[in-house]
């Protein structure tokens, strides 16, 4: 990164019009928020911004993180329930109110485009013009593996320094020394046992006490609840059909509106002619950004009507003729032609005397996120009022979105996040909002839910980029067995960040691609050179579970294994002596290969394959076994290993680790959105695929305890390792490299 | 005017009788349990019962609804958590929670049919389709909800 790109970044962004309070976090303990900041009821006390007790005993906890099913909820209120002392069955979540010690500053380190293990004055200088800007600028968002990690000090603390004041509280309800007492079970207690006061017996008793600084903070040796599989805190609802998501939202007055996109990217609707009058139940048509919404009673008759009853004028984006197939020839000629604008080597490059070389070109398509929640958002426009209820990663920008939209200040919009019916990146995106909140400014007063059908969301995402990778090994051929010397990689694609940040900040382009895109793989080569050619283009990218890793580790554990086998040297045996020096990473590969059993023998037509990845502060290693009948393939099973550093809740660790493993192997065996006509080819699921309970492998998933004191990420690094390993699982059944994914047989 | 009786609960509604079930669940009824999630019967999100049979509401007309005995999410355990919501909590099955009204419902009709699926049974059955990748919990769950059920009875 050069230094004219950090000033980029921060005088973008703070030119952007983002500058709020000035804040950033000196210290955590500048995250901590007053008391009366949560929302207070009455009947509840507040004993810190994250806090608050209720009479009824409930501790509820503020969650200003989406939960998409990562168990963010369970995880966060479990960090205060530990440093309280709390009961699990009392612990409660809640909203919080947008407030600047609420956002995640993690997100936004992770994004840098450098290797986690580079150091050195410029990336630290990143590390904290980042981490300023992330303040100044506050962006509450829900992404990245990054809540639990960005939580993890803060959310401890709020705990401790809540405990600490109830201590207080009950010392002046009792009239006992604060030094005689303790809190266990949600109960202040005498030291012998007894007990003074039950959580909720103590609201009355707060009254104007203040937080003292932090005491200190738990002994990991002493954690009762965080290592447990506590049970979610939002199962009951989710099994009763209970639990409120963006499409759930019902406002007195609401209406439903239907909309249709531009086919072509970047495209408009210009004008529309409805046959006769609007018939019964449409109430308004209205053009918005990208497309055009029916607005009326039903959402059933608004989307039926616009297919039927109206025809539309469009206009065409700047790329109509776009297909797949030329994207593919350009990306290929990039290969040799485009110019770097990431170069990156680690060792020193020898010049054997007798060298062979071995290439291989790995691609990856563009890929929809598919959540099984339609993209949607309500929105009500009231004076100057907006009001947003909404699924979203990303409420900072939801409500930045809405007020530019309806020409109002920030401090007019409310967001709501609901639950969010999957994520996995869709849900930083704002287009909604602005289709939405025209579509409120049109009906003042009533509320109106926007949602896209099923073939709106596949054909108008902001698609996984598509990506080609040129890796080369080369191996010294004058000693009596062949040696590598050198492995060089170059990859083209699309940057989402880059995308994202321009997008969201209107930040130019920086060209550089996306950091995860371009992490180094763990191994110890000789030499290793990275070149990174950015495109632009008019598919529009976003971020998608795992973002770059997705396409880069598929690259990088494909060929990791191909140069194995060219060595004629076990996968395993070699990745074990490439990652000498890696304890964590060594562990985390011995562990899985042991699980798998790997190198005993399987029948004639199936196959192990190994890949490991490091990814959002976590390693995992999988290992896939595949049977191969025909043109047929079946994942029969995947043993994964994982060190996540300290685990919050084991349980919810591996339920992520197989969700990653279900998506990342929905994308390897099916995933591909094409391009004809500048236009997306796939609509639903007949003809977006994805893998269902009976192509569902048996998994295993082993907890590797590295005795790290810090938690890493898990809502993502379960996903990259997936498809290479089948990859390499296809290769050892069949000996047919598959180098292209999807990956198919024929 | 079509009468509908759902969770028990008798409902006429003005609707167009091609008026998929789901949204005059949605819609009309404001019963949000059943999801919306591709409007094909591809994925299940949306199941309900009718007459007992496990039913993609999307693509059911409401006119063939008309009459029948309709349940849903909300309606499955009367009042109290069904065997199959009970094995779920005990499984923790859900990630994001979107799909699983839909798992749900076809279990419990599967379990109707067959009240110890092997797991062949349940592949044919439970085509749904979950994002979040929760297939393995839903396999243990269902077989948990069977042994629930069996062990009552």
């Amino acid at each position: 990164m050069k230094l004219s790109r950090r000033k980029a970044i921060i005088g973008g962004i703070v030119g952007a019009g983002f500058v709020g309070a000035g804040w950033w976090f000196a210290q955590e303990q500048d995250r901590l928020g007053h008391r009366g900041l949560f929302n207070i009821k009455p009947g509840q006390a507040g004993l810190n911004g994250w806090v608050k007790i209720g009479r009824d005993d409930s501790v509820v906890v503020a969650v200003p993180r989406s939960e998409m099913g990562q168990g963010v909820q369970t995880a966060l209120a479990m960090l205060v329930a530990e440093e309280m002392d709390a009961r699990w069955t009392q612990m409660r979540v809640e909203d919080p109110p947008d407030d600047p010690v609420y956002r995640n500053v993690t997100v936004l380190l992770d994004a840098l485009p450098f290797s986690p293990e580079q150091h050195g004055a410029l990336v630290d200088g990143a590390h904290w013009a980042t981490d300023k800007v992330a303040g100044i600028l506050g962006i509450s968002m829900t992404g990245g593996s990054t809540s639990v990690r960005d939580a993890f000090v803060p959310m401890r603390l709020a705990g401790a320094v809540a405990r600490a004041l109830l201590l207080r509280a009950a010392s002046r309800k009792a009239a006992i020394a604060v030094d005689e007492l303790t809190v266990s079970e949600g109960e202040v207690r005498r030291r012998d046992g007894d007990s003074v006061a039950r959580f909720g017996e103590l609201v009355d008793f707060v009254g104007d006490l203040e937080p003292v600084p932090a005491p200190g903070l738990k002994n990991p040796a002493d954690f009762r609840l965080l290592g447990k599989p506590l049970p979610r805190i939002d199962v009951l609802d989710k099994v009763q059909g209970a639990a409120t998501f963006g499409i759930d939202v019902r406002q007195p007055g609401q209406l439903y509106a239907a909309i249709r996109n531009a086919p072509t990217f970047g495209g408009a609707a210009i004008a529309f002619d409805v046959k006769g009058a609007l018939p019964k139940g449409i109430e308004k048509i209205v053009i918005v950004p990208g497309g055009i919404a029916a607005i009326g009673t039903s959402w059933w008759r608004a989307n039926k009507f616009l297919d039927e009853g109206i025809a539309i004028k469009w206009q065409s984006g700047p790329a109509p003729t776009l297909d797949s197939k030329a994207l593919w020839a350009e990306y290929q000629g990039l290969l040799e032609t485009g110019s770097v604008a990431l170069r990156r080597t680690l060792g020193i490059e020898a010049k054997p005397m007798q060298s062979q070389a071995l290439d291989a070109v790995y691609r990856a398509p563009y890929l929809a996120h598919a959540a099984m929640e339609p993209a949607n958002c309500t929105a009500r426009a009231d004076g100057q009022r907006i009001e947003i209820w909404m699924p979203n990663q990303a409420p900072t920008l939801v409500r930045k979105a809405a007020a530019q939209m309806a020409g109002v200040s920030t401090s007019d919009v409310t967001v709501h996040t609901t639950f969010l019916g999957g994520g996995f990146g869709r849900r930083f995106e704002t287009d909604l909002v602005r289709q939405a909140v025209v579509c409120a400014l049109a009906v003042p007063g009533r509320p109106v839910q926007v949602l896209w059908s099923r073939e709106e969301d596949i054909r108008h995402d902001y698609y996984r980029p598509m990506a080609l990778a040129r890796w080369r090994a080369e191996f010294d051929m004058s000693g009596p067995a062949p040696r590598l010397t050198a492995v060089t990689k170059r990859q083209v694609g699309q940057s989402s960040s880059d995308a994202f940040t321009t997008r969201a900040f209107g930040l130019p382009a920086s060209d550089q691609p996306e950091g995860n895109a371009v992490e180094n793989p763990p191994y110890d080569f000789p030499f290793y050179r990275l070149e990174a050619v950015v495109t632009q283009g008019p598919v529009p990218v976003g971020f998608w579970r795992s973002v770059g890793h997705s396409h880069s580790t598929f690259f990088d554990e494909s060929f990791i294994d191909e140069v194995a086998h060219a060595l004629k040297k076990d996968p395993l045996a070699f990745r074990r002596e490439l990652l000498a020096g890696k304890p964590r990473h060594l562990k985390v590969l011995e562990t899985v290969a042991r699980e798998a059993k790997w190198g005993t023998p399987l029948p004639a037509g199936s196959g192990r394959g190994i890949a490991l990845r490091a990814s959002f502060g976590s390693i995992v290693a999988q290992v896939a076994e595949v049977a191969v009948v025909g043109q047929s393939l079946r994942v029969e099973r995947v043993t994964c290993a994982v060190d996540c550093g300290l685990v919050v809740n084991p349980q919810i660790v591996r339920m992520q680790m197989e969700s990653g493993i279900i998506f990342g192997l929905s994308a390897a065996l099916h995933g591909e959105i094409t391009l004809s006509d500048g236009a997306v080819e796939q609509a639903n699921f007949p003809d977006y695929e994805v893998v269902r309970l009976a192509d569902s492998p048996v998994m295993a998933v082993h907890i590797v305890d590295s005795g790290a004191a810090e938690p890493g990420g898990v809502g993502e690094p379960g996903m990259p390792p997936i498809a290479p390993a089948v990859a390499n699982a296809i290769f050892a059944a069949t000996g047919k490299r598959l180098r292209n994914l999807p990956l198919r047989l024929a | 005017m079509i009468a509908l009786v759902v969770n028990g609960t008798r409902h006429d509604v003005d609707v167009p009788a091609d008026k998929p079930l789901l949204w005059v669940l949605r819609e009309d009824l404001n019963i949000v349990g059943p999801k919306f999630g591709c409007g094909v019967a591809a994925c299940g999100a949306c199941t309900v019962h009718v007459d007992g049979q496990a039913v993609r509401s999307c693509s059911l007309p409401v006119g063939e609804a008309a009459g029948k005995a309709v349940t849903t999410i909300e309606g499955l355990g009367n009042g109290r958590l069904h065997a199959v919501q009970r094995a779920w909590i005990e499984e923790q099955v859900p990630q994001c929670g979107y799909c699983q009204p839909g798992f749900i419902m076809a279990t419990a009709a599967l379990l109707r049919d067959k009240p110890r699926p092997t797991d062949a049974d349940i592949d044919e059955a439970l085509t749904n389709i979950c994002r979040c990748g929760t297939y393995s919990a839903v396999r243990r769950a269902v077989h948990r909800a069977a042994a629930i059920i069996g062990g009552a009875s």
